[in-house]
Parts: C-alpha cells; structure tokens; sequence
C-alpha cells in the first residue's frame, strides 16, 4: 500500500478516470521532476495531459444571429459524467493572455462520446463571447475546467416541473430537455420561454419537435416584442398549478429576482432553483467596494485606495505577503468572483485570474478565496 | 560607508528624481498594455526548445558510452538546464509572465529543474533581494554569507578564502542558492532560530532528494552499462549550468560602478528612489539575440532590477528606453563585456580577502563601493549641477564619475566633514 501511495504522490492531485494512470504517471514523474509526464506529452498532442483539463473545439454551428453551439474534444482526465444543467469554465487564450467564462453545457453526457458542448451567445461588451460565436476556428486548443453548478434536475425527478426561461437562460435547461427525453423520462413539465421574436429562440425548432411528440412537455414561447415580458405576478393565471411544481428557472437578473420575491411571497422559496449568469456589474469606477474572503467568511467595504491585502489584515485574516510593493508575487490570490483593479496601471482584472493582492483594490465587488 | 544619500549622490533635485519616477512608471505602462500573442507565443517557444532539448540530451545519453553521443548528450542536456534556470525557472517566478493568466506559466505554479525550492527562492530572491537590493545588511545577496564583495562588510579572518569561496560558490551555486535561504548570516547574529533553519532544510531535502535522485540515480540506472557515463554527463551538466548562472548573476551585481546602499538611505526611500537605487545598483553586460536569450536576458540586469515582472523578452527594448533616460539625467549605465564585467567582480573578491588597512580606498570612494561623500574628498570637482545654462546639458553623476577618475584626492579626510560617520 505504502509503495502505491509512494508512486503516486508526484502525480496526487491530478485528475485521472482511471487511477492506476496515475501510478504510471507519478513513477515516470521521478524522471521528470519536477515536472510530469504530461508536460512532455502535450507537445505532441496538445491533448494528452491532465495536469489540467484541456480540449479543442471540433465544430462550431450558428443556432442564431448571436449564439452559436460549440463542440469541444476533452482531453485526458475530464470527467465523463456530469449533470445536465452545469456549467463548465473555459478558457481561451485571446491577445496573449488566457480569458475565462462559464457557459452551460448543452451536451449531455455519455462514456463513449468524449466531446461536450456549450452554447454561448455573444454578450455586447464581452469579448470572450463574440469571439467564441464569430470566430473561433476548429482544432483551437482551450482550456477546461471540471462541471460544476447544482442547477440541475434531482434524481428521482420530479413528477411536475416548471422551466422559466429567458434568452440564453435556455442553455441549462435544454440540456435538461434532452436528458429526459434520451432517458425516456416523461415528467409533467410547463415550460415558459421568452425571447424578443422567434428567430431569437435559440433551439426553436427542437423544443416545437420536442412539444409535439413528449406528450407532458408543454411549451409556452412569449415573444416579447409582440407580447410584452414575462410577468410574474401573471404566474397564477399562465400555470395554476405553479405552486405544486418544482421550478427551475434562468434568465436576466431581473426576472430571476421577480421569481425569487414572488417564490418568497408564497412562502415556497426552497422550490425555486435559479442560475444566474454574469453577475452584472454595478460599478466600472474602481471606487473601491464590497471585498468578500470567502473562506474565512468575512467582508469589508474598502475605498479605492485601500489593498485587498490591507484589508484582509485589517479583519484579521492571515494574509501571504512578502514585499508589499508588487516585486514579489508572494500575496498572489486566485480571484473567485467580482472585479479587482491594480492599483499602478489602473489594469482591471476580473473573475478566474489570480491576483497580487499587495497592488489590487476592489472595483465594485470582489470575492478572493482564502 | 555606501550611500546614504541617493538624491546627493545621483545628483538630481527632488522634482528631478520625482519626474525620473513618473518616466519608468510610464514604460511600465507601455510595456504592460502592449503584452500580447508574441509575447505569448515566446515563451511557449522557449518552453518547447526547453523540453526538446532535454528529450534529446537525454536519449543521446542512452549511448554514452560513444565518446560523440556523450559529448552531444551533455551538450544538450547543459543548452537544457540553463533555458529551464534562467529563461523560464528565474523569469517565470518572478511573475513575468502572471499576466497571460496561464496556471502553468505562473509564479504561483512554477517549479524549477533545480535543488532550490521555489518557494523558498520566492522568498529569498523576489522578495529579500529585488527589494532591499545591495543594501548591506538586509539584502543577502551582498556576498550571500559567505563572500565579501564590499569594503563596507567588516572583515573577519575567515574572509582570506574569499577567491576560494568564490570559486566553490561558482562550482556549486544550484546547492548555494538552495541554501541560501537558511540565510547564515541570521543564524550567526541569532536573528533566526536553529528551529526555522531546520524546517527550512526539510523543505530543502525533499527537493534535493527528488532533483539528486534523478540525475544521479534515475538516469544513470536507466542508462544500464552505461550508468557511468550517464552520471558524468549529469553531474556535468549540472556543473555548466552552475558556472554560467553564476557568472551572469555576478557579471549583473559585483562589477565596479554597482554600488551599495545603507539602511539609512532605504529607510528615507519612496517608489522613485527605490528605481534610482535599482537603477544604480545593477550592471549589465552587453549581449546579442543568443547571449541575451542564454541569460535568460539577465544581460539586462539594470532593466530586470527597474521592472522584475515584466516579460524578460522586453527588456532590450525598455533598456532602449532607459538608456535615453540615463542620458536625460547624465547618470550612469553600467556596462560591458561579459569578460570585462566578470574580471571586475573577481578583482574586488579577491581584494577583499584582504582587511581594510591593507586597502588603499574607503568604502566611500572604493571602485566596487562608493558614497556620496566620494565627491566631497576631491579637489576642483564642481559642486553645483544641473543643467548648464550655456549648454543645455545637464550636468550630473555621469559627468561628476567622469570628472572624478582625474581629480586629485583632498588633503583632509572626509571624517571632518561628516562627524558619526565611521568608514
Ligand atoms: S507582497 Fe510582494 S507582490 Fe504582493
């Protein structure tokens, strides 16, 4: 036990399906510390680690004006099951420099098919976006992080569900849609969608299909450009029955918060399951801010001349620091949400970088992991 | 005594040093908003030649019991060490390349193909030396315990070996900078307890265990009857990488014209003297494309000083930059031959084996040391700098070092002039 242990101990930590891959890998690691395997294996096929989870896009097809679906081959270690409704992160390197977002995935699982799929629409001011709907090109290596999310339908499933959602809202719950169909699951479901017209209604022509031949599927589009939006309050008179389902709902921040006081209202919130996609920001100044240290549970309001570091010492956290000026990388924290700002060129940096939190600030809201 | 007074030394008013530090703050600038797909894509180059090389060394020194594969072998293997040490292992934890947001070029993830763990590198080097840099009594790498390399370090018996040292520090550097952070120097003055020393050198073990093993057990047995070569070859390889980042670390930090610091002047300083010390502390040594990529572009030490997390593929250009600035403030830009700036450090080490009063210069007028009061025990060097209103030049340290090298020395000591100052 103890030899096995001593094999893999180079490699713990890196995710393998199989973990005897990883015995393999940590013995041919005492050859090549201090780095992997992997490392030299991913010169040939850009695939072949798992170190980190990659993939490379394989197919990109345009389901309207702005959202396209993009089909992605997983390299070495990312997992093969997860739950229709999560999301997976995604990095791609733009400019020189790797930007991550996280989009629902589409595809649902299956051991043999060793691709997955997200479907983006490209948001006006995000650049990730746009590029992953206009431009990117086949066989472009990104990088991949491990589904997550628990937005997602509960096993068993429930025998009344209500789906509200809004735009590109539909991406989780389509992959909700088709995991019930592919398993031949036949819940009650009631389903309202909203879009500005009906070409805007991303996967139109498979929900239709889907509602005619899934007798409990009913599918209710609001086209808000003739019939205005979806209001709440409306929710007695479209689906009496809202009370006795299950509800998961995405969308706007908006609709989601109307659905929220509404579930609360009725004293049935715990029925309520929403997804939020990008937290919308409040603030672009950098005046300083909210500062959440999620793993020591604390917060501060900060001004805009005040360090993070500064500011975790302040309520008392232990904090990594070394030089304090931004030579040493000694206080370099992963950024787990919000927007920070350094504080010597003015440069914003946001979710998914790590950052220096001796030169940081907070602009608008931040969350650091520690 | 080093400079205690950088604004006097350098010659610069307070607006002038203040306008000096908006000028470097601004190339910073440049540089970090121009980052992008080349940057990028040089160091993923510089990552794959780095494997390459490796690959192939090692697999050349499967046969090398053939005299033309062992010498390819360690060829390869050296070229390899010496990218991982200096372009990649040294550049990338200094966080140059954080910006691209890649965790596996990232200062937080990076470990190096040497006995030094990272951590502790991080510490010691990003940290202790970038900066409190050349202030003696604070930055270890003034001497690293064990050299003396300024007049301004007081002189035991034991330093009559420096040569010797120097030559053992250059033969071994992996194993001196990985110990380097049990920093002597605290534990002989007590400032460290024997405790933390210990925890440090598990710390070290672990690391030295794995990079020892490898080179000195892995390959050798992998090679089967040619176990001998294969350990020949690595224990030479290792050897080459340590010479060389030795002398390029030493040709940046000890040759004449890099000077020293006292406490007193860190302890008065703010971000725009911390660059002129940078500035004046360092020394570069002049190298094309390939000499500059073998460095690690450490050939630029006085851009790397000024800019540690800037990519290192962008400092020929910022030297550019500051050169004009140098120019501008008529201060010095240290530099010259790999050869020349070598020969320089070794003159002081071996000097310096010998105490004070067998020296000829103080500490205050010392080619490897030297203060402000340097100026002051000349005759005939004007006082008043500044721009010259006929000229337009500024006169400044770059005129004054000049003019310095004929003036003759004053009569009177300078330990009139500043009572408390023990040279
Ligand atoms: S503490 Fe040194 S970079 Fe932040």
């Amino acid at each position: 036990m103890g030899l096995v242990k001593w094999s893999i101990r180079p490699a713990a930590g890196v995710g393998a399906k199989k973990p005897k891959v990883n015995i393999l890998r940590g013995l041919l690691a005492r050859a090549t510390t201090p780095l992997l395997p992997d490392d030299y294996l991913h010169l040939v096929n850009p695939l072949w680690t798992a170190r980190e989870h990659r993939g490379k896009v394989v197919g990109h097809v345009r389901e309207t004006a702005d959202t396209a679906t993009v089909t992605i081959r997983t390299g070495w270690g990312f997992p093969a099951a997860y739950k229709p409704g999560q999301y997976v992160g995604i990095g791609v390197q733009m400019n020189g420099r790797w930007r991550w977002r996280s989009y629902s995935l589409t595809s649902i699982d299956s051991a043999a098919k060793k691709t997955i799929a997200i479907t983006v629409k490209a948001n006006p001011d995000g650049f990730l976006s746009t590029h992953l709907v206009d431009g990117v090109a086949p066989s472009t290596v990104i990088r991949l992080a491990a589904p997550r999310g628990d937005f997602h339908l509960p096993e068993p499933v429930p025998d009344k569900i209500l789906f509200v959602t809004a735009g590109s809202g539909i991406t989780p719950v389509i992959a909700m849609l088709r995991s019930l169909e592919s398993h031949g699951r036949r819940p009650d479901i009631c389903h309202i969608h909203s879009a500005p017209t009906r070409g805007d209604v991303i996967f139109l022509e498979e929900m239709e299909t889907l509602a005619d031949k899934m007798p409990g599927y009913d599918l209710r589009l609001q086209l808000t450009r003739e019939m205005g939006k979806v209001a709440v309050s409306r929710l007695d008179e479209w689906v009496p029955d809202w009370r006795e389902r299950e509800c998961w709902a995405c969308g706007p921040a908006a609709l989601l918060d109307a659905m929220e006081s509404h579930y609360e209202g009725g004293g049935l919130r715990d029925r309520l399951h929403v997804e939020r996609f990008a937290i919308s920001r409040t603030d672009h100044g950098g005046e300083g801010g909210t500062v959440r240290f999620a793993v020591s549970g604390k917060k501060a309001e900060i001004d805009g001349a005040t360090t993070l570091l500064e500011s975790g010492e302040n309520l008392g956290i232990t904090m990594p620091f070394g030089c304090r000026m931004g030579i040493c990388k000694t206080c370099v924290l992963p950024l787990a949400g919000g927007y920070v700002r350094d504080l010597r060129t003015g440069e914003e940096r946001r979710e998914g970088e790590r950052i220096q939190t001796c030169i940081s600030t907070v602009s608008g809201e931040c969350t650091l992991d520690i | 005594m080093a400079i205690t007074d950088i604004d006097t030394y350098a010659h610069l008013t307070a607006d002038d040093i203040e306008a000096l530090g908006a000028e470097l703050d601004a190339i910073r600038r440049d540089i970090e908003d121009s980052r992008g797909d080349d940057d990028a894509r040089y160091i993923r180059r510089a990552i794959t030649l780095h494997r390459t090389l490796a690959v192939g060394g090692r697999i050349a020194l499967m046969f090398s019991n053939r005299k033309p594969a062992w010498l390819a072998g360690t060829a390869l293997l050296s070229l390899a060490k010496i990218i991982e040490n200096m372009e990649l292992g040294h550049n990338v934890m200094h966080g140059q390349w954080d910006w691209m947001n890649d965790p596996e070029i990232h200062s937080s993830s990076w470990e190096w193909d040497t006995t030094c763990p990272s951590v502790q590198w991080k510490h010691s080097h990003n940290f202790v030396h970038h900066k409190y840099t050349n202030i003696v009594g604070m930055d270890d790498d003034v001497g690293y315990g064990i050299l003396r390399v300024t007049r301004d370090q007081r002189w035991e018996w034991w330093n009559v070996g420096n040569p010797v040292y120097n030559l053992i520090l250059g033969t071994f550097f992996e194993w001196g900078v990985a110990l380097h952070h049990l920093e002597v120097e605290k534990l002989r003055s007590g400032d460290k307890t024997w405790r933390q020393a210990f925890k440090d050198l598990r710390i070290i073990g672990t690391k030295v265990g794995k990079q020892a093993a490898k080179d000195y057990l892995i390959f050798p047995a992998l090679a089967g009857p040619n176990w001998k070569t294969t350990l020949a070859a690595d224990a030479t390889a290792n050897f080459v990488r340590n010479y060389w980042t030795y002398m390029v670390i030493f040709c940046g930090h000890f040759p004449d014209g890099a000077e020293k610091f006292t406490v007193a002047e860190f302890e008065s300083e703010d971000q725009p003297r911390w660059y002129l010390r940078q500035m004046l502390g360092s020394a570069n040594f002049r190298a094309g494309p390939l000499m500059r990529f073998m460095s690690g572009n450490l050939s630029h030490q006085i851009e790397h000083h000024l800019f540690p997390d800037l990519p290192s593929n962008r400092y020929e250009q910022i030297g550019v930059r500051v050169r004009e600035l140098c120019d501008k403030y008529d201060l010095p830009y240290t530099t010259g031959s790999l050869g020349g700036q070598y020969l320089q450090s070794f003159r002081t080490i071996a000097k310096l084996a010998l105490p004070n009063a067998l020296l000829e210069a103080t500490s205050d007028d010392a080619p490897e040391t030297a203060s402000e009061l340097r100026f002051a025990i000349r005759e005939g060097i004007q006082t008043h700098f500044g721009i010259d209103p006929e000229t337009g030049k500024r006169r400044g340290l770059r005129t004054a070092l000049r003019e310095l090298k004929d003036a003759p020395v004053r009569k009177a000591t300078h330990r009139r002039l500043r009572p408390g100052a023990t040279a």
